[in-house]
Formats: C-alpha cells, structure tokens, sequence
C-alpha cells in the first residue's frame, strides 16, 4: 500500500534513470530529510544529539567514503583511521595557522591532504589486489598513527600529546568549544554529511562510478573497455580518503573536542569496516545502516535495561551489549550476507508488490 | 513474509534508539536530599585488569558511607557506574548521559577521557576530579578553577623517583655518569615528563636512555628489553599503564635485571607484579597510600559493604593498591561533598558547591584519624590557586606476595617542578585562544 505506482510513467529517459524513480521514494527522502534537518534538533535532547546523532553521523560518513573504496572500487582498505586522523591533524594545523578563516572551510580543506595521503598509499594498488592491498594499507594506518604519536610539529607541541579544538564559530556563534550548543553542531555536521553524501551518489551513478564498479568486479575486462586502471583507482583512494579526512576532522572538532593519536587506532579503521560490511558492501544507504547498526545499537540497549526497570550492573549490561550486537551482526550476515541495504532493498520489493507477493 | 518481521525489528529498533536517547537522562535522585556520584568505570576491555580494582574501591567507600552513616551530611549517595571500556567514544557518551542530572562531580579515569571535559568543565559547572593523571598543568587552580588532579602530579613523580635513586646512591651529586633508562607508554602519558626528565639528567649530569613502548605494543617489549640489556642501565624508571606494567615486569625478570632498581609510577597493581614469579621480587613503585586493610577505614568497607555481599570484589581483593587507591579517590568525592554541604548549608550539593568543596580539602591528621585515614595517607591541603597539593609519596617493594613500604615519605622537588608546570598552564591558555580567565570566587583567604 506504501508504494501505489499507479500512474507514475515515465515520459523521458532522464526520468527513467533517476535516482529515486519512484515518486514515494522522494517523498520518504523529503520526510527523513525534515525530520533530520528540523525535527530533530527541535525536539532532540542534548543527549540524543551530541551522543547519538553527531556520533552516527561521523561514523556513517566515514563509512561512506570507505564504502566507495572497498564497496564500489573492490580495493580493500584498513588504513580508514590513519585517513581520519589525517584529516583531523591537517584540520587543527589549517585552523591554528589561520584562525581567521572559518572552520567549515577547513574542515572541508582538510579532506584534501587526505585525499593526497590517500593517492599516496593507494599506489601499489596497480601492482597488489585483496589481502595483499589490505596489508599494505594497514601499513599506512600504522605509519600514520605513528607519525600522530611522534611528529610533535602536528600537535603543535602540547605536553598532553593530544590535538585540542579551539573556539570557532559561525555566524558569531560558537561551533565548537565548549559553548557550541549540540544543536548547532549537529545542523553543522548533519548539512556537510548530507552535502557529501549527495555528491557520492552522483558521483556512483555517473561515468567514474561505473568505472569503479566496472574494476570492482573485473578489472582485467574493464582494462579492455579502455578504463584506465591507475588513475581509476586512484581516484577512488583519493575521493574514499577525502570522505574518510572530513570525517575524522569532524569527529575531532564537533564530537569530541579533543584528541588522543590513540582515537585513530586500529580498531577504529576495523569498527569502520564492519560498519560497512554490516551495512551492505556497495550501498550508500548502507553506510548509514551500519553506522547506526554499530554505533547505535549499543545505546539502545543500554538504555533499554533501565527502561524495563531492570538494575544490572553497567559492566553487565556492556558484556550483554557485546553479545547481542555480535549475534546480531552473525545472524544478518546469515540471513543476508549482502548487508543491511540488501536488507532494505528486498523490503522495498515486497513493499511495492504488497499484498500481491508473486 | 518472513521479511515482515526483520522490518518491525529494524523499525522497533529505529524508534527505540530515538526514544533511548530522550529517556536516558532519567530521574537522578531519587530522595529529595541526595547527591548523584556518577563513577565512569571501566570493568570490561583491555584495561580492565586494572579498572576492575579501581572501580570497586570507589564503589565500596561510598557505598560505607551510605550503608555506615546514610550519606553524606545526612543525604543519600546516588551511585551509578557507567561504564567507558577506557574509549573516549564511550566516556564522552556517559558525560553526555549524566551531566544533565546534576552530577556533583565527574571522575574520568581516563587521560584521554579527561582532556575533553576540560574546557566543558567551567561551560557545565561540573567539576572534573582526575587523582593523578590527565593534564598535569591542571594543577593551576587559577588557570584551570574546575580540574582537580590531587595528591601529585607525573611530574612530581618523576621528581621523586630521582629522590629516591639519589638516595639509594648517597646524594644527588652521585648520580652523575649514571645512566638512567626511561621505559614508557608512547601516549601523552608516557611523553609528559620526558622534557623534564632530560632537564633533570643536564642538571645532574646523568645519562637518559628512552624505551618508547607503543600502546598496540604493550605486550611485545622484547625489542626494548633487547635494548636495556645492551645498554645496561642503571636504573629502570617505568610509566605504564594497563598490560605494559606486567609485561615490563615479567621482560625485566627474565633478562635478570636487578629489580630493586626498576622503578615505577604508581599504577602497577599486585597481579601485575605476581604474574611474573619469584623473579618480579623486590620491584619498586610509587604510592601515597597503605596497602592491605589494616586501616578503620578498610575495616568498616568490610563490615559494612563486603560482608553484607553488597560489594563485587573478589575475596580477599580488598586492600590492594589500586583498590584502595579508589578508596581514595572516594574519599576525595566524599570530602569534596561534605565541605560543600558545610560551606553552603544545603543537603543536596551542585556541581558549583563541591568545587568550592574540593578547593577547602583540608586532610590534617586529626581528620584522617577521624575518617578511619590514620597511617593510610599523608595530609594534603588544596586551596584555590593549589589543586593538587603536590604531596609526598613514598617508595614500596614487591616481596613476592604484597607490596611493602620501604623509606618515609619523599616530597617532590618543588623547585624543579613548579616552573615546568606554570609554563605547561600558561602554555595551555595560549594554545586555547579565549580561555577564560577565573571568575570563581575564592573561600579560602
């Protein structure tokens, strides 16, 4: 019933090849959008906005630069924290050297020496594919993390070790310090999300997107339909590495406010990766599923304990959380080992045929 | 349709998520008089081995009083642990859950957790207790009115050990032409006293070898060990933290370093020690409070909290040094309150009374004795510009099966010290365009 076609024709090509084609679709994406953009901030606690929402979001838009590099480009990559913490050591270096000049631009600036770190390491991906790539790019993340830890020029020399966001703001208002309001933080965080997650859709729907699919699944093949392979790949490191510095600066200056090398570990580049696995390999909505999956999830059920009234011990509740998120993530990848998105799109068929399943 | 009911799921999930975050910040009190003590613990992941102790000596010495006395100046303690798993992530994500619940204090337990909230601390009105650790310049109560980082600092710690090697070596001119090696994590904790170490060996003529260890290295310090058996120091100073500790313990033992040479902060706990054999015996750390639970103030946790199975240590747990250490950190939050409440005359306090609170801390030996402290620890007294007292701490020896006090207490070389930390402050407020000047009135004269 949510999906009555009836009468949608398509009368152009244009129209035929758009992204949302049908007409409820762009209406749900007009809905998340207002609820996004002003009911949430309206009527989200300070709690659901800097705990839940600028989190998720960060996580979703790394995931989503990730998404375009291992998802649509087949290039595997654990090097996603190391891009991140680029981004945000190159944003508090831009920001400290120029405090005129407003943060947003160089938030956005900053996704560019990521990008060129990105391109950097994502050379021998002409020689080296799958694991092998993977090791490679676990190298830069080590080298990076490295380079955070003992290059005091990147942290302009403080005695803590760590990066610390200065005032900015916006419009004479505070974006980040401690005076920023969660509100305008997250109007902040969730307008460059929504910004960059429209250019990857039209960037994944147009000519470099369909060559990067067209390496993904074959790239002998897509060498012999004339797309070049280094530049191809490079580009998807550069654009994935882009996405991935944004994020990380981000993180640093509208969610955390400071930062340790130790927040660019590991452990963060494979919480990334399984947020895109989990999400659905491929999808840029699926990003945001596993961002929310991930992140979210362990909120939820945290919350859920008190709710139910229930007094467990936060360390219990955190082992349960660790239990139940992980047979979560084991019990879709059985029931769809394409992810989240996967998910989604079967949903949306049995929604469009519904009550008539065929 | 067997799709239905995974949208339900994933739907049930969305709408729980939204609502969750709207119902977290739940009621805090749940009395009319009562102080809400949030305790970001940490009893799962990698650091657990040393949050578990902590967290419950925290947990045990509030809970005394709640059980002995019925609070604090007649008002209840709300205790709600929230647990962190020592990631920044998860710390930030408990300050968010507590801090519109009027909490009178947070204590991170965290470096990393810690530098976030120091600029949030004076914008929230919550005071951030960090008991020797975080930002050691946050001992400027001037600068930094809302961080408490009391009885020392890392850097008065380094100066005590030098204290303590000189006094082994018969003065501080004796330790010139030694060689000193300088094992640590390679975290802002680990690196903060390296300026000063080096000053230190310019001073007094001693030469200064680094063994960096990285925090994905912890367990694997062969390489460094390769190097101090090369380089044969002459004494070992350590600073680490979670699996470092006992790692650098067990690598010492086996490579046959003399261990009453190999000298510690105060963070390694006795499994840390024990987990390496007989050959850990006569290893050496810092600590400003006894071991054991030959103290009242131990003895009325066990009447009143472990033996009534309202604790969660493990038997015989209780009186190690990192549970009794966060029996003193609770004591801390609990002086911290009751000099709030005398200040203000209020039962229930605000974050803003108990800075004022943690600015009167006065631990003179008649109020030790009176809080069952008597031998336990030293008196420290903060005041508005002093919010960490720069105590003394005294040197203890691993003998196999507990850690023993050996030597009195040494004070820091305040004169070394002082300068490094007022530039580290000053330091700080330049870096942070705009820190706010103090505006919080002073009680003390």
């Amino acid at each position: 019933m949510l999906y009555r076609e009836t009468g949608q024709f398509k009368t152009s090509y244009k129209a035929d090849m758009a992204v949302f084609p049908i007409r409820q679709d762009r209406i749900g994406l007009a809905v998340i959008l207002l609820l996004a953009f002003v009911a949430t901030p309206l009527f989200g606690s300070a709690f659901l906005l800097s705990a839940v929402m600028i989190p998720l979001l960060v996580f979703a838009l790394a995931a989503l630069g990730l998404n375009l590099l291992t998802g649509y480009t087949g290039q595997l990559s654990l090097g996603t924290a190391g891009f991140m913490g680029v981004g945000a050591y190159a944003c508090y270096k831009l920001t400290t050297f120029f405090p005129e000049v407003n943060l947003i631009v160089w938030i956005l600036a900053s996704g560019f020496f990521s990008a060129a770190v990105g391109v950097l390491f994502g050379l021998p991906s002409l020689r080296i594919k799958g694991f092998y790539l993977a090791v490679a790019t676990l190298a830069a993340q080590f080298f990076l993390q490295w380079c955070f830890i003992r290059i005091p020029w990147l942290y302009n020399n403080n005695v803590s070790g760590a990066i610390e966001a200065p005032v900015r703001t916006l419009f004479g208002m505070p974006i980040t310090g401690p005076h920023a309001t969660p509100e305008l933080r997250y109007l902040v965080v969730l307008s460059i999300v929504a910004l960059l997650t429209w250019i990857a859709s039209n960037l994944v729907h147009g000519r470099v997107g369909r060559s990067w699919m067209a390496v993904r699944d074959m790239d002998i093949a897509a060498e012999l339909m004339g797309i070049r392979l280094l530049p191809t790949k490079l580009l998807a490191f550069a654009v994935s590495s882009f996405y991935c510095g944004v994020a990380g600066a981000l993180m640093v200056f509208l969610w955390y406010g400071s930062a340790e090398p130790e927040v660019f570990s590991i452990s963060q580049s494979f919480l990334i990766l399984f947020m895109v696995i989990i999400g659905g390999l491929g999808s840029l909505i699926g990003s945001f599923f596993g961002a929310a999956l991930i992140y979210g999830l362990p909120i939820v059920l945290k919350s859920l304990f008190p709710m139910l009234g229930l007094s467990v011990g936060a360390a219990t509740i955190e082992h349960i959380t660790f239990m139940v998120v992980g047979a979560m993530i084991i019990g879709f990848l059985i029931v769809e080992p394409h992810g989240l998105a996967s998910i989604w799109r079967t949903i949306k068929q049995k929604l469009r045929v519904w009550p008539f399943p065929y | 349709m067997g799709y239905m009911s995974k949208v339900l799921l994933s739907a049930a999930s969305g709408a729980a998520m939204l609502l969750g975050g709207q119902l977290a910040p739940v009621q805090a009190q749940d009395g009319k008089d009562a102080n809400f003590v949030p305790l970001f613990t940490y009893r799962t992941g990698p650091f657990s081995g040393s949050g578990i102790p902590i967290a419950n000596g925290m947990r045990d010495y509030l809970e005394m009083l709640n059980q002995r006395d019925g609070g604090i100046g007649g008002a209840k303690i709300v205790i709600e642990e929230c647990e962190t798993g020592y990631d920044t992530k998860k710390g930030l994500e408990c300050y968010e859950a507590v801090k519109g619940r009027n909490p009178v204090m947070v204590n991170p337990w965290s470096t990393g957790i810690t530098l976030p909230l120091i600029p949030r601390a004076a914008v929230d009105r919550i005071p951030v207790l960090s008991m020797a650790y975080g930002l050691s310049a946050s001992a400027d109560g001037q600068t930094f009115p809302w961080i408490f980082n009391p009885p020392n600092t890392y850097w008065d710690g380094l100066s005590v050990i030098i204290k303590h090697i000189a006094d082994e070596l018969g003065g501080l001119d004796k330790l010139k032409g030694k060689k000193i090696g300088y094992i640590y994590l390679d975290a802002g904790f680990g690196k903060e006293p390296i300026p000063m170490f080096e000053q230190f060996a310019k001073d007094l003529g001693f030469e200064l070898k680094l063994y960096p260890v990285a925090a994905t290295d912890m367990q694997n310090q062969s390489s460094q060990w390769l190097g101090v058996r090369r380089d044969k120091p002459d004494y070992m100073v350590m600073y680490g933290w979670g699996a470092l500790n006992p790692t650098a313990i067990k690598e010492a033992a086996r490579i046959n370093y003399p261990m009453d040479r190999f000298v510690s902060i105060w963070w390694p706990s006795e499994d840390d020690a024990r987990s390496a054999g007989p050959g850990a015996k006569g290893f050496r750390e810092l600590n400003w409070h006894g071991v054991g639970t030959d103290f009242p103030v131990l003895k009325d946790i066990q009447k009143h909290v472990i033996d009534k199975g309202l604790s969660k240590v493990a038997k015989g747990k209780e009186g190690e040094v990192l549970y009794n250490r966060g029996v003193y950190n609770s004591m801390l939050i609990a002086e911290g309150i009751r000099n709030a409440q005398k200040l203000t005359g209020k039962k229930a306090v605000t974050g803003e009374d108990v800075r004022r609170g943690l600015e009167a801390i006065n631990l003179t030996p008649e109020r030790l004795k009176e809080l069952g402290m008597e031998g336990f620890t030293d008196p420290l007294k903060l005041s508005c510009a002093d919010h960490n007292g720069h105590g003394a701490a005294f040197v203890q020896e691993w003998d196999g099966q507990k850690y023993v006090k050996i030597g009195g207490p040494i004070k820091p070389m305040e004169d070394k010290v002082g300068p490094v930390a007022a530039a580290a402050a000053k330091d700080y407020v330049e870096k942070n365009a705009g820190w706010p000047k103090r505006t919080e009135a002073c009680d003390s004269k």
